[in-house]
Parts: C-alpha cells; structure tokens; sequence
C-alpha cells in the first residue's frame, strides 16, 4: 500500500543533539523568567486590561467605519487601542493605556491624529476619562491559585499513569513553553492582554498533549523491549516512531492558526502569533525537552 | 467498547439530532408550532463579541463624607457621655464637628479626640459667651482617603453582585475619581440587572416609636424620630401601598454583620419567596439583645430608607436569624438576597450613562477573524483529505460531527461564548485532528507490517486510544481545575475546552470506529485509502 507521507521511516539520533538543544531551551526559559520578573513589576508592554489608560468619548457626523478609525490611530502612534462603536450611533468609546502627561494629554493626540485623517467626518471628543484596570487582584489570584493546582494534578495523574519523573518532565516541558513565549514576546516588545494569558493556556494545553504522545511511546517501547537496551536508543526509537504524527498534527494545527494570523487582522494577529509560536515551541519541547530529561533519570531501561 | 455498529450509529445519530435541534435557533427562527416544543436560545455571546450594556455609575461622595460624618458624630457624641464630657452643643458643618463646652472641659475633650480620633485635627477654638465652640476638621488627606476607599469597596461590591447574577466575564472598571465603568454582555432585562447593581443595600433594623405615631399627624417629627414610607402589598389585589411610619432614629443593628442572605418560599403567607439571613456572631449577639429588650414591641426592616415591614417582636430570638418579607416575586428575592450578600454600597450609585456598545474587539476585526477561521478549517479539511485520502473524508465527518456536538452542547448548556472560549474550540480542533492522525498513523504502521485492512483498523484504534486517553485526560484535568479555581477568561476558556474534550473522546473513539466499521463490513475492501 502507498501513502501519501511527510517523513518516511527515520533513525534521527534525538537524544545526540540534546547538549546543543539545551543551550537553546536554556536561552528560552531564562528569557522567559526575566519577562516573568519584569511583567510581575510592571515593566513589561502590558495592555490597557492590566495598566489601566485613558477612554475617549467621540462622535463623528458622518458614518467612519471602525477599521479606518483603528488604522488612523494606529498609524498616529496609538497602536493599543481597543474601539468599541456605540450601537446606533455615530460615536466610538476609544480605550488606550496611553496616560496624560505633562508634556501632552491623549485628548490632544487624538485630536491631531483624528483631524488630519477625519477632516470631512465632522469629529468630536466628548469626554476624555481615566480608566482603572479590568484585570483585578481578585482574578490575577485565582488564575495563579488554579494554574498551580491544576500542574500539581498532572504531575500526580501523570506520575500514576507513567511514573513520576515523566510527570515532571512534562511539567517541565510545558512551563519551559510557556516562558519561552512569554520572554519571546517580551523580546518583540509585543502587547499582552487577556488574550495573551489564553493563548499562553492554549499553549500548554497542547505541550502537554504532544508531551504525552511521545511519552506514551516511549513506554510502550519500555514494555517491548529487553531490559538491557540503552535507554537512548528507545527514546530515538520512539520520538522516530511517533515523527510523522507529530508533524502532521503541527503542521495542520499550524495552517489553522496561519490563517488567522495572516488574516485575521490586527487584533488577533498577536493572539495567533502567540498560538503559532507555541506550537512550534511545544512540538520541539516534548521531542528536545521532555524525552531528554528523562533520559537524565536512567541510561538503561531497567 | 460498544460492538455493535447499529447501536453506535443509533448513539451518533441521537447525539446528532439533539445536537442539530439545539443548534437550530442559531440559524433560524423557530416559527408556529415548532416555537411551543422547541429550544429557542441561541448561544450567547460575550462582551468581546457581541457588546452589551454599558452603565456609567457615580458614586454619591457628597452622600459619603455626609454618612461618615454622622457616623463620626454619633461616636464621638457616645465617646464624650462615656468619658463625662459636659457638652453643651454638638453639631456639623460641612465635614467638621462643632463641639460647644465649658472652657474647663477642654482638656478631657482634647484628650478623647487625641486618643480614639487620631483622623480628626482640632480646628479653630472660638468663644461664645462664657463658652467656647472647639472644632474638629477631618483632614483633606484623610478626606480623599475615604472617597477613594469607597470607590474601590464600591467596585468589589458590584463586581460581586454581577459574579453572583452569573454574568460571564463583565468588564469593571473604575473611571475618573469617582466612577465606575460596568460592561455586560447580552443582558436580556436591562432593568433587572439596572437595580441590581444600582441598589445600594443599606440594611437596618430600626424601632418603630409606637407612642409617637399614636400622636403623629403630619408636620413636625419629635426629636430623636425620623419619618420613612413602609411600603406593603396587597396579597389578594397585588397592589402596593405606601404609608408613612415614625422610627426612633437610632440604627439597632445593620447589614454590615450579615453573613449570609438567602431566597426560601413559603413563611405566613403560603408560597411567597422571601429572603432568609443570618448574622454573624456579634450580629447575633445585638439580635438577641434587641429583641429580648422589645418584646411586644414592633421593629422594622429597612432597606435603603423604604421600611419593608415592622413585625411585632414576639419573643426573644437567639442565633441570628431574620427574614425580609415583603410580597416579593421570585426575581426580586433572588436579586435582594444576592445584594445582602455582596454587601452594601458605601453611598448611593447615580447612573449617567446607559448605553449599548459594539464588542471590546471591534466589529472589523470580528469579521475578519471568522473569515479566516473558516479558510484555516477549509485548509485543515483539504490537507486531512490530501494526505489521508478517503480516510481523511471520514477523520473529516469525525470533526464535523464534533464541531456540531459542541456546538450543541453550549447552547443547551446556555454557556456565553467568548474569544478565550473560541482559544477552547481552536484546540479542542487541534486535539480533535489529533486524534484521527494518531489513529491513522497507526494504522499505517500495523499496515506496513503486513496487517489486513480490519486487523490494522482494529489493532490501530485499539493502541492509539491509550494515548488519546491520556492526553484528554490530562487536559480535562486541567480544564476541570481552570474551571472550578479560575475567573473570569479562565474559566470560559475551560468551559469550552472541558465539553471539547469530552465530545473528542466520543467521536475519535465511536465516531470515526464505527464508520470504518460499517465500511469494511459492507466492502470487506483488500487495501485501505489512508
């Protein structure tokens, strides 16, 4: 029977490259730990949901579509804007984390920006407020107090199902790919908003799933084979194995995420940006990552 | 697991109807007869994509320095009876207290405030005859101290009340000094939810003063009492009456020492819902000693200023426990008891704007994203079909079905749909493809080592579904503790994620089994299109 494959039949050494691939994840995850230390005091590119900002009121006399309105002021210099139209009307609520200053106020930004993009549209600002932070300590708690519980679970329902040191590898591989899109986006100087912590909870969703699916392979392979077998070699045996699958599910994933990335506009590009660079991050972490570390544990299969 | 094709396909197929009727509304209107047996409830959507109700409130501050300073008053007036300050005169002015006392009483009085006032500053001393007026100033610190206090117990507050209403994922904010911006999504009574969070739920319970109303016609009120509306409802006509009643102006015991506040039915009056509260221990403690002092005597139940009712103290009630009646409909005791638990408002809300707003995300990019989502799901469909072939047809029919499954699902479980919940879909999808290319891939393995097309079916769902097990099981795991621990985009992220992954385990599994079945049983075919 023929197929139609991506990879055939491999023997790529995995666990020879794990040295140089380390050095990479190192890079990655104290990456991310710096932008972790830097977003805990603020210093990161937060969005207006955590910093809290300035929301303008503004009428038009003629109907402006709030893409044109999201272009202009993205191109005047305010590219965090969240625009909300008020329904039956010709007005706009515009939020940005942009504060007043000394040396210029936001209403007067606007007003530039907006007078030279919008002179036949009959603007007005009809209020200029300070707005506090959406995301409360309320929330920030729980979502720290549930992502904790929730790892804890896994290393014990993994630990059950394999054994421990496999849980903690897949805890591992699924925080170094969190960090990793954490520090590249803080790298990029890149918003985060609410959509960033979901996209970064999607992330490790799929982590540990690809985790998983090498792992289980790997021990089955245990199972297979004689004890005395180099645990390397049935490591590489199983994320050989295991290749194509991995590949075809990244790949289609990614064509998913792609699209919108690619056309979804400029709200969600860096939500799909982020999906897009965790998934590669993730499939890399349970071939490069995860199988390594347990590999630390034993040399042998028994 | 299940060996019978027709039983599965009966199980797909029923899954499939109740999903498609759910589903139904969201395309189209039921019309006629269709409309009386039918679900109508399209899936709600949230505040990111659809918009909402958009509520400005202010905080009365006036209103709040006001309280504070009576509040400052009374304890001050008790503090100098305590002490044995002769006062002469004790009085308000603006946000400062005015104490009138013989020039030798200065020392005591200074003494009080310095120890239990420490916010109050001694003011200006004048003298008034032989006696002097000392005044006490809260200070402007002290001042926007409080305002901005307010503000935020204000926030917590209504951010409460909403959570207890079950909004999902409001936006509150606070705006400007003394505002609050409340944002909800797809409120189907504006009103109800209007008087929800607007109410400010001040609690009390107060004694009526029998001796005076006996007397009172009218005009003046004697000292010490002040005049409010007990409002009652004719059980029979269902009409509210409004009656003036005299109260002794002292608050006997007040919301503050709530603990609890819920809606139970039936009481004196057959099957009225009414609200059910409990006190704290101190507010026990006071509960017992107010009745115990008032036996025959009739203390009312006021809710901001509007006396409930004035039942007649029929003996002395122990351990806390009250009930607000007051000829309620069940959304009213619901609403009332969801106010008392969250706790009052430190002063009176004004609403300035009431508005319907667009989604947070803006319209435009809405529109683009559902375009791009489709071509991205058209593209996934083209490659499962370009790689796995005919097998790939049905992997697509599996996540088809699932998507209708979830679809379903949601609406029947009137869950809203956000855009974290959308991050759910998108990776329950990734898993869902997942599943059937661990499935394939399998097969091509027990294929390649020279299989038949129904042993390497077999052999292929059989090993892969461990895999598919765990993996959904840690998943759900997670969703399940996102869900119970998690607020807010946390936990609409978990929803759709834990229904996903439940739904995935059923088509991946039986789903796309039984359509393999049912082929090679009725093709028995030598080679397999994967």
């Amino acid at each position: 029977m023929k197929f139609v494959e991506i990879v055939k039949k491999t023997d790529i050494d995995f666990i020879g490259f794990r040295k140089k691939m380390l050095v990479l994840s190192c890079i990655l995850v104290l990456l991310g730990i710096v932008s972790f230390v830097m977003v805990s005091i603020g210093k990161a590119n937060l969005s207006v949901d955590f910093t809290g900002g300035t929301q303008l009121q503004l009428s038009f006399s003629k109907q402006v579509s709030i893409g044109d309105l999201r272009k202009a002021l993205t191109n005047g210099g305010i590219d965090d804007v969240q625009i909300q139209e008020i329904s039956g009307t010709k007005e706009f609520f515009i939020k940005t984390k942009m504060a007043d200053s000394e040396k210029e106020r936001v209403q007067d930004k606007v007003n530039t920006i907006l007078s030279n993009e919008f002179k036949e549209a009959g603007f007005q600002i009809l209020g200029s407020n300070m707005v506090g932070s959406t995301v409360g300590k309320q929330l920030k708690r729980n979502a720290i107090i549930a992502i904790a519980i929730s790892l804890v679970c896994i290393v014990i329902y993994i630990a059950w199902r394999f054994t421990f040191i496999f849980g903690l590898a897949a805890t591992i591989a699924t925080f170094h790919d969190v960090l990793s899109v954490l520090g590249i986006f803080y790298i990029l100087n890149m918003e985060m908003n609410i959509l960033f912590i979901t996209a970064l909870l999607t992330i490790a969703g799929y982590s540990l799933t690809d985790t998983v699916v090498v792992f289980d392979r790997i021990r089955e392979n245990m199972a297979k084979m004689k004890s005395k077998t180099e645990f390397g070699s049935v490591i590489n045996r199983s994320i050989n194995e295991v290749l194509s699958r991995t590949l075809v599910t990244s790949i289609t994933t990614l064509i998913a995420i792609g699209a919108i990335l690619l056309l979804g506009g400029k709200v969600l590009f860096d939500f799909s940006f982020a999906l897009f660079i965790g998934i590669i991050v993730g499939t890399y972490s349970s071939i490069f990552v995860a199988s390594p570390l347990i590999y630390l544990w034993r040399k042998r299969i028994r | 697991m299940f060996k019978s094709i027709k039983l599965r396909a009966v199980l797909i197929i029923i899954f499939l109807v109740i999903s498609v009727i759910y589903c139904l509304p969201n395309a189209i209107e039921p019309q006629g007869i269709w409309k009386r047996y039918l679900p109508s409830d399209k899936i709600h959507l949230g505040l990111d994509l659809k918009g909402g109700m958009h509520l400005l409130l202010e905080l009365d501050t006036v209103k709040l320095l006001q309280n504070m300073v009576d509040r400052k008053f009374n304890a001050f007036k008790d503090a100098m009876i305590r002490d044995g300050v002769r006062f002469l005169g004790l009085d308000t002015k603006e946000n400062a207290l005015l104490v009138t006392i013989r020039p030798e009483q200065k020392e005591k009085l200074y003494n009080i405030a310095g120890k239990e006032f420490s916010d109050l500053k001694a003011g200006t001393t004048r003298t008034e005859g032989e006696n002097i007026v000392v005044e006490f100033l809260m200070s402007e610190k002290e001042l926007d101290n409080i305002k901005d206090n307010a503000v935020n117990q204000a926030l917590e507050t209504i951010r409460n009340r909403i959570d207890q209403f079950g909004v999902t994922e409001p936006v509150i904010v606070k705006q400007g000094e003394n505002q609050i911006l409340v944002q909800l999504p797809g409120i189907k009574d504006p009103q109800r939810a209007l008087e929800l969070i607007g109410k400010t739920a001040q609690l009390e319970f107060k004694l009526v003063d029998e001796e005076g109303s006996a007397r009172y016609t009218g005009g003046l009120v004697p000292e010490g009492d002040e005049v409010l509306t007990l409002k009652s409802k004719n059980r029979e006509t269902g009409i509210t009456t409004t009656t003036p009643i005299l109260l002794k102006k002292q608050t006997l015991l007040s919301g503050e020492l709530l603990t609890d506040a819920r809606v139970k039915i039936g009481g004196e009056f057959g099957n009225e819902p009414y609200v059910a509260i409990e006190f704290n221990s101190e507010g026990a403690r006071i509960f017992d000693k107010i009745t115990a002092e008032n036996v025959g005597k009739r203390i009312a139940i006021i809710l901001d200023n509007t006396v409930y009712s004035a039942p007649v103290v029929k003996e002395r009630i122990s351990g806390g426990k009250a009930s607000i009646t007051g000829g309620f409909k069940m959304d009213e005791a619901k609403d009332l008891a969801i106010v008392l638990r969250a706790g009052a408002l430190p002063a009176p809300v004004k609403v300035i704007q009431n508005i319907t707003i667009g989604p947070t995300l803006g319209q435009d990019s809405i529109k683009k994203g559902v375009q791009a989502a489709i071509l991205g799901a058209a593209l996934v469909l083209a490659f499962m079909m370009y790689y796995y072939r005919l097998s790939g047809i049905v992997a697509n029919v599996a996540l088809f079905l699932n998507i209708i499954y979830l679809l379903g699902a949601f609406t029947a479980l009137k869950a809203t749909m956000t855009l974290p919940g959308i991050a759910g879909i998108i990776l329950t999808m990734g898993m869902g493809v997942d599943s059937n290319v661990l499935i394939f891939e399998r097969i091509r393995e027990e294929l390649r080592i020279g299989k038949t097309v129904r042993a390497a079916v077999d052999g292929g769902y059989q090993k892969a579904w461990v895999t598919i097990f765990d993996s959904h099981i840690t998943t759900l795991i997670t969703t399940c503790i996102l869900f119970i621990f998690g607020t807010g985009p946390i936990k609409g992220f978990a929803v759709t994620l834990s229904i996903g992954v439940i739904i995935n385990l059923f088509t991946a599994v039986l789903g796309s089994k039984a359509i393999f079945d049912w082929i090679l049983m009725k093709y028995k075919p030598r080679s397999l299109s994967i």
